[in-house]
């Protein structure tokens, strides 16, 4: 059997959802369209059944993309996702809105479940529903109540699934109701306000409510008001910010550097086990840190996406929405583009993928564009190696000097983020006009069972994106530095190792001197020399240009990178052999390399240039289009090269 | 009866009737969030700056841009 769950936004749906499915779900798309499908499996009286909770609507007419998905399969009984049963999920405490989705499907005529959620919101409000005078009005319909947030129900609504019917000529709500043409707006209107006149003549009957109830309402709008304040509301909101942020940048490094420890040792491990070859030398030096590089990232996404849960679920975003869509409105963007923008710091991807709430096409593209240009985790690495080298360590009144570069680097990331956001807004048509309708849900205490679940989806989200395309490019990257043309690298090995003999190196600076040679000699190596001459005037050298191009796999290989270029050990968290490595690295002329402006000029281009595949894939998978994807990755490409050439000749 | 406004000029915390909703796509979505004609809106309170606004609609909140509450017009 299958079950849809339909139901308007903000009703408990997925908390529902939850409960009925428990972790047996997964989430995928509907064909065709990046509107996100869950799917679960549930049990009745030992037969497994398929649910699927569709995006949450006001109306079986669509007004979005996600919206549409709802209609498409209600409308087709021929659709491969046509459900037998429809299980409508109500918001208790606000019946009127509610029962307009609910009555549209009713008229159907499909077997209909009514689930009466979040009762104890009614409860507090000291509304008291009839079902029976629900029923009277509605009697091919299963009612039933439930609170699924205390996971209340789940028996009732399991019984009321098995007991739904079809009904031949089924006394539809709305007599004289049927589905119109998706573009028939005025058709729409009409039943509109005919099926709001109905529903405002049941109310009465199906609704009652004590005297005092208002003071509940007030308790929620006093609360708004401090939330909402010009001054303590975004003073809140700003203390929030910077909770998260201490939270991903101080307390995840601690699972970071065990993960980045368990992997190196796990290299390690298996280069012993293995036998030498080329498949120890795949897996240890490709495949192993290549899945290490995707793994890194997962504790602070799991941090970042908790917080953005719990948020969610208390219904303090909606407020945030609301206090930020003047602010950002300027730029283009939409009061719902900060939760896409909070989320690159963390990591683009599930960012670009947090767009899809913005309903308005062009401040969801402007959103998307801009997103990646959010300094990420990834990014971390190679400022804070940059920043070692060429800032020094100082105070300047009485502020830490590296400190304040680091914080520079976000912030121009996030200026250049609503710089070019604003220019986009000059210049993309739009069909229609921006807008924003958000209901401000009550506020709620989170469910930790929810909240967990949203954490393990984005962070599976991520591993599966990012990670198929991070592992993918580390195994060519791989194989672009262990192989070169001819025997260039074997005759630069037979090189280094007289030199070794020379100059009497020890073994492990013999090892780090013959990788170094054949890593110069290999294709990427070659690489790196044929792009010198364009980025010479950014400061760089071929040994850069290697790195750059690593890069495209996660930025941070940048690092590991270098040390394979510069013969040394790569000793994880400090760098240290690294560093002093580069400080003495000499350009032809005797000056050192890694100067202030080239270290300044390397970290602009990083703030800018859109150097991650992974982000790539998903923003042509959300935005549908080739063209949005290579104007990103050539406006960000110039935007970063001039911003690091002129950064270097200023400094230079 | 009073004479009929915009619902920007509607005043704070006073239940206003709905007459009419002007513009095209923004009207039925309206309509569906149970914006109807005779239905009764308070305004609650207002973002910084002015906009957008939160409006109680029937028992629900609902927060929208200034621009759009333009095209509602209420009686007082």
């Amino acid at each position: 059997m299958k079950i849809a769950l339909l139901g308007n936004p903000n009703t408990g749906k997925s908390s529902v959802f939850n409960l009925l499915t428990g972790l047996r779900q997964h989430v995928g798309n509907f064909p065709g369209v990046t509107v996100e499908k869950k799917t679960g499996t549930l049990k009745i009286n030992d037969e497994n059944h398929t649910i699927i909770d569709f995006p949450g609507t006001y109306s079986v007419y669509p007004h979005s993309e996600d919206e549409q998905v709802v209609y498409t399969v209600l409308s087709d009984p021929s659709h491969a996702d046509y459900p037998d049963v429809c299980v409508v999920v109500l918001d208790a405490s606000n019946l009127r809105r509610n029962l307009f989705l609910f009555s549209q499907i009713y008229d159907l005529g499909m077997p209909v479940v009514m689930v009466l959620n979040m009762i104890d919101i009614a409860d507090k409000q000291q509304l008291n529903i009839s079902t029976e005078a629900l029923q009277q009005q509605f009697p091919d319909a299963v009612i039933v109540a439930s609170n699924a947030r205390v996971k209340l129900g789940k028996d009732r609504i399991l019984e009321a699934i098995v007991s739904a019917k079809k009904t031949e000529n089924r006394a539809l709500f709305l007599e004289e109701a049927t589905m119109v043409a998706i573009d028939d707006k005025a058709m729409q209107e009409q039943e509109a306000e005919k099926r709001f006149a109905k529903i405002d003549a049941l109310i009465p009957l199906a609704v009652t409510q004590k005297p005092e109830n208002k003071t509940e309402e007030s308790k929620s709008t006093k609360l708004d008001r401090i939330l909402t304040h010009p001054v303590f509301g975004y003073l809140i909101f700003a203390g929030i910010l910077l909770l998260i942020f201490q939270f991903i940048f101080s307390f995840a490094s601690v699972p970071m550097d065990f993960i980045d420890e368990q992997f190196g040792n796990l290299a390690d491990w298996t280069s012993q086990v293995l036998p030498e070859g080329i498949f120890n030398d795949l897996l240890t030096q490709g495949i192993i840190p290549g899945i290490g590089g995707v793994v890194i990232f997962v504790p602070q996404i799991a941090i970042l996406f908790f917080f953005l849960a719990v948020l969610e679920e208390t219904g303090y975003m909606a407020r945030v929405v609301f206090i930020m869509d003047r602010l950002m409105r300027p730029f283009g963007l939409n009061g719902k583009s900060v939760v896409p923008l909070m989320s690159g710091v963390a990591c683009a991807i599930p960012g670009v993928m947090a767009a899809r709430t913005i309903s308005d096409w062009k401040e969801r593209m402007i959103t998307i564009f801009v997103t990646p240009l959010m300094s990420c985790s990834a990014r971390i690495p190679v400022y804070t190696l940059l920043i070692a080298l060429v800032i020094p360590e100082e105070k300047v009144l009485g502020l830490n000097v590296q400190g304040l570069v680091l914080f520079g680097l976000y912030a121009l990331g996030i200026v250049a983020a609503l710089g070019v956001a604003a220019l986009m807004k000059l210049f993309i048509r739009s069909r229609n006009k921006g807008y924003l309708l958000l209901e401000m849900p009550a506020y709620k205490a989170p469910r930790w069972g929810n909240v967990g679940i949203t954490v393990f989806e984005k962070v599976k989200l991520f591993v599966v994106n990012a990670g198929k395309i991070i592992l993918a490019i580390s195994i060519i990257l791989w194989a672009l530095a262990s192989y070169g043309p001819g025997n260039r690298m074997e005759d630069a090995v037979v090189a280094a190792e007289q030199y070794g003999e020379e100059n009497n190196l020890d073994e492990e600076e013999l090892a780090d001197r013959i990788a170094g040679a054949q890593l110069e000699n290999s294709y990427i190596g070659i690489m790196g020399k044929t792009i010198e001459p364009v980025i010479s005037p950014l400061g760089y050298d071929w040994k850069m240009g290697v790195s750059l191009i690593t890069s495209f796999a996660a930025r941070e290989v940048f690092v590991g990178s270098l040390a394979t270029i510069y013969s040394v050990h790569d000793d994880g968290a400090e760098n240290k052999p690294l560093r002093k490595k580069l400080l003495k690295e000499k350009r032809a002329d005797g000056t050192p390399v890694y100067t202030l402006a080239t270290g300044v000029s390397l970290m602009v281009f990083y703030v800018f240039a859109m150097q991650c595949m992974a982000t790539m894939a998903v923003v042509k998978r959300e935005t549908g289009s080739w063209k949005w994807t290579f104007m990103q990755l050539g406006f960000f490409g110039i935007l970063a090269y001039l911003g690091a050439f002129i950064s270097f000749q200023l400094l230079s | 009866m009073g004479s009929s406004v915009k619902l920007t000029q509607a005043e704070k915390g006073v239940d206003v009737k709905i007459q009419s909703i002007d513009g095209d796509e923004l009207r039925s979505k309206l309509l569906e969030l149970g914006l109807t004609s005779g239905s009764t809106l308070r305004i609650l309170y207002t973002a910084p700056f002015g906009d957008p606004i939160a409006v109680d609609v029937e028992g629900f909140v609902l927060s929208l841009r200034k621009s759009e509450a333009d095209l509602i017009r209420v009686i007082a």
